[in-house]
């Protein structure tokens, strides 16, 4: 391949592509993850194990992901369609989790305090 | 006249895949690989969500310890609370260091997935140097985040010093497939596979990036035209970083 500068360097629809890096969404969203997951570590010390405790970093887990699918994965910048077909399938494991859950707490109830 | 109507039968071989009914249509606007990548992500999003909600539903069926952190004792009895399993830290062998090493292991993986989007970022711009540099950079920290996780398994099956008394007067460290200091058998096993899950996808991301590298080295996606190949590879990593934020968070702080 010829050795060439930069500027002279083409996509395939033949236009010229060396531009400026855009970077700077990728940092904001690196800032929100990084700040949100310190947040977390901080909260596992300063606050004792409760029901509370385990909603926020549950929350607070879904923002990390909402930031890593939207931003890194580029969801946020695709059609409407793709999001939905990606989105709507993951709705369905909310169920999952909570029946899967329950029934586990169900399971130990039998299993601990059948015959008191 | 003849020549006319072969001309309209033969416009769809003339143009392949430019009629609506002949693949032309994008509804999504993206390309057919990455649409798959996407839908492979997804499958495999089921995978990962139904381990964890496996570990939610046995840990829900176990008991929960419901003494002070500082009382706690490893027993079979209890479902164990992560802060006192995951203490320790390469180095500083003995200290009580909770969460530390788990948090670490999982800044470096979001410093990766980073480094990835700024791959697949000079690919739009047709930069190869650049490229090669953050693919270069991503394998590092894949391959970081690979040793810590060696380190973390070689600590959870060797054991701490102490080990645990067990029911038969024994003493047990560290843990395996049927039996482990820490607590119920089921919670080890779970460490295994959830861990080990996540661990051979982040291998075989390192792999694949190791082929992007080269790939990028030889100038064969400079010659497609388009860095395709790496931003489907990017997709890959982040959706591993993604598994590991919802495993640190359900198997390492709840």
């Amino acid at each position: 391949m010829a050795h060439h500068a930069p500027e002279h360097d083409y996509n395939a629809e033949g236009h010229a592509v060396h531009g400026k890096p855009n970077v700077k969404p990728i940092l904001r969203a690196l800032a929100w993850i990084v700040g949100i997951t310190a947040f977390e570590f901080l909260l596992a010390f300063v606050m004792d194990a409760s029901t509370l405790r385990n909603s926020i970093f549950i929350i607070l887990t879904i923002f990390k992901a909402f930031f890593i699918v939207a931003e890194f994965m580029h969801l946020r910048h695709e059609t409407k369609g793709l999001i939905w077909s990606i989105m709507i399938p993951m709705a369905l494991l909310i169920w999952l989790l909570v029946a899967l859950v329950s029934e586990g707490s169900f399971v130990g109830e039998a299993i601990f305090n059948a015959y008191k | 006249m003849a020549i006319s109507t072969t001309a309209t039968q033969n416009a769809a071989y003339e143009a392949p895949r430019s009629g609506t009914w002949d693949g032309g249509n994008e509804p999504f606007k993206a390309s057919y690989g990455k649409l798959m990548m996407w839908f492979f992500l997804l499958s495999d999003a089921f995978t990962f969500a139904a381990f964890l909600t496996t570990y939610g539903m046995v840990r829900h069926r176990h008991l929960a310890y419901t003494g002070t952190p500082e009382a706690f004792k490893f027993s079979t009895a209890y479902w164990p609370i992560p802060e006192k399993v995951f203490n320790a830290f390469p180095g500083l062998h003995g200290y009580d260091i909770p969460l530390a090493f788990v948090a670490l292991m999982t800044m470096i993986l979001i410093v990766s997935s980073v480094t990835m989007v700024l791959a697949v970022e000079a690919g739009h711009r047709m930069d190869k140097d650049d490229v090669q540099k953050w693919l270069l950079w991503t394998i590092l920290f894949g391959g970081m985040f690979l040793g810590c996780q060696a380190w973390e398994w070689a600590h959870f099956i060797s054991g701490t010093d102490e080990g645990t008394l067990m029911a038969d007067g024994s003493r047990f460290f560290g843990a395996n497939l049927t039996m482990n200091q820490y607590g119920p058998v089921l919670f080890a096993d779970l460490f295994f596979f959830i861990t080990g899950f996540h661990g051979t996808h982040v291998f075989s991301g390192v792999c694949l990036l190791v082929y992007a590298f080269i790939a990028t080295t030889n100038g064969t996606f400079h010659k497609r035209g388009h860095y395709e190949m790496v931003e489907k590879i990017g997709l890959y990593w982040h959706f591993v970083d993604l598994v590991w934020v919802f495993v640190f968070t359900f198997f390492y702080l709840i």
